[in-house]
């Protein structure tokens, strides 16, 4: 079983999701999870509830990335360039960055499509099979 | 307690020289002790803009410059607020002059920098933002690319509204003897440059660069001592924070703030809101805007925030010539940081030098007729931005 490259950031699975906290206080979502003082001003909560996250959303913007990141990305060799989704999630009212699926390029997606979360490895120095993360594909 | 004045301003050329970032603002500091007409022994404070790049030394960059330029017993001062660390150092300045705790200060900050993308400290640290996001291969560009495309969505610009900002901006820098780039650009060779985040090109993407500036500010009285009555006012230096929660997605967070239960703010429309409140200003007094054109398609975002013109308008103010020299607004009269390049510490600063020349008079060819009032925007990480305005004696 592929190895997630953060844990505790997300479950993997058919039916992956973001692990997020929820203010027990004033109910503001988190992502990464926060789980010490709630960072709305109005608010002195310091209890938390791990949440997931809504696993589709709105895509709000995108680009890709044309030439390898700086380490501490790990790129495949030769270098494959992704696309990137900033994905607005209705229910948190949050939008959150992520890769696109491996075969997705930027053509053909516009602002208001709906993406979903999924699990897709990329590569890793300790490990052959790579590692999990979350990323965006437009939901099918 | 009357605004402060700008009573010299001086700037190391930009460039990738590689050498120790002291000696850029030993420069400039000269400059502008020059254009000053004062004597370095008279300075009482140096403020330093800090860079994280350069060691030790430039963590205390008040201090280095002081020792550098020879020490003299002036009090100093540090400040570090990524891009908006000039604007940090040039507000402690401010204090301490309004305080009556100083009469005169040198604020200065100077860099030099790395090739290529900037990066995040060494090692696994998945508890930090910074880390965490170039794991995921998310850049820079990758920010200001998510910004741009979204104004092509909401808005209908097109990559050749981005191209027309650069050409613009490199016409203005062309005969600006600080600038790095001095180069014009055509709409197609922007065309012609790689991709690098979509849809900005190399050519929309502003490089890192070495370079130093250095202003010396006093109070009125000291001006007025000196024979300078008639020199440039500080009217505004804001430095506000983001408000809770975020509406845009920010360098290096990987997600928003939630806007769950709470509105969402544009922190980097919060800028100038502050500044144009302190001068007692709005958008309609402003005759210059120098702003943060890390990419082209920023700077229509930032003409906007600035209330410049109306959300949406500002590419079609580009395209009308309106952001031109000779213009209605004219926006990054120096060429911006598209010639520019951003050298973190000095970046704020000399965009209040540009200003600063602007207003005197002394801005060359490059010359607005009659600028009375001139305004800055920058934002860096971690909920740094500023927004200074500069306004006529």
């Amino acid at each position: 079983m592929t190895e997630p490259l953060i844990a505790d950031w997300y479950t993997t699975g058919d039916d992956p999701h973001l692990l997020g906290t929820k203010c027990s206080g004033c109910g503001t979502y988190f992502f990464p999870a926060l789980d010490t003082y709630c960072r709305n001003p109005a608010c002195e909560s310091t209890q938390f509830e791990t949440v997931e996250l809504s696993r589709t959303g709105k895509l709000w913007s995108f680009t890709n990335a044309g030439y390898s990141p700086p380490a501490p990305y790990v790129a495949a060799d030769p270098y494959e360039p992704f696309a990137i989704a900033a994905v607005e999630l209705d229910k948190e009212k949050m939008i959150v960055l992520g890769q696109i699926v491996e075969g997705v390029g930027v053509e053909g997606l516009s602002a208001g499509m709906e993406m979903e979360l999924v699990m897709e490895p990329v590569p890793h120095d300790d490990d052959a099979d790579g590692r999990l993360i979350w990323k965006w594909r437009p939901a099918t | 307690m009357s605004d402060i004045r700008i009573i010299g301003q001086g700037m190391h050329e930009w460039g990738k020289w590689g050498r120790n970032f002291v000696s850029y603002g030993v420069a400039a500091a000269q400059d502008a002790l020059r254009e000053a007409g004062i004597d370095w022994s008279d300075v009482d404070f140096v403020s330093g803009a800090g860079t994280v790049r350069c060691g030790y030394p430039g963590y205390v960059a008040g201090a280095t410059f002081a020792q550098a330029l020879g020490w003299q017993g002036a009090e100093v001062n540090t400040s570090y607020a990524a891009c908006a660390s000039g604007s940090q150092a040039l507000a402690a300045a401010r204090a301490k002059i309004k305080a009556g705790e100083a009469n005169v200060a040198l604020v200065i900050g100077a860099d030099t920098t790395p090739k290529g993308f900037l990066k995040p400290a060494a090692g696994e640290r998945p508890d930090d933002p910074d880390w965490v996001r170039f794991r995921l291969g998310i850049t820079n560009p990758t920010y200001f690319a998510l910004y741009a495309r979204r104004r092509m969505e909401m808005y209908g610009d097109t990559q050749e509204d981005f191209a027309k900002v650069k050409v613009k901006n490199a016409a203005h820098g062309l005969e600006n003897e600080k600038a790095r780039y001095r180069k014009a650009f055509s709409l197609e060779d922007v065309a012609a440059s790689p991709m690098v985040a979509d849809p900005l090109r190399l050519m929309d993407i502003c490089a890192t660069s070495d370079g130093g500036a250095a202003l010396i500010v006093c109070s009125d009285e000291y001006a007025r001592k000196i024979g300078k009555a008639d020199a440039p006012r500080i009217a505004a230096i804001s430095t506000v924070t983001p408000k809770f929660a975020s509406a845009l997605p920010e360098m290096p967070d990987i997600a928003t703030d939630s806007a769950a239960v709470v509105d969402a703010h544009r922190f980097r429309a919060s800028l100038p809101a502050k500044a144009y409140e302190e001068a007692g200003l709005g958008p309609d007094d402003v005759s210059i805007a120098e702003v943060y054109d890390l990419s082209t398609a920023l700077e229509l975002d930032w003409m906007e925030d600035l209330a410049l013109c109306e959300r949406g308008d500002a590419a079609k103010l580009t395209r009308d010539g309106e952001t031109k020299i000779g213009g209605r607004i004219p926006v990054n009269t120096s060429g911006g940081l598209a010639c520019f390049g951003e050298a973190v510490p000095a970046q704020a600063i000399a965009q209040v030098c540009e200003l600063t020349k602007q207003i005197t008079g002394r801005a060359g060819s490059r010359q607005v007729e009659g600028a009375r009032v001139g305004i800055t925007a920058n934002q860096g990480l971690f909920g740094h931005g500023s927004s200074v305005i500069v306004r006529a004696a």
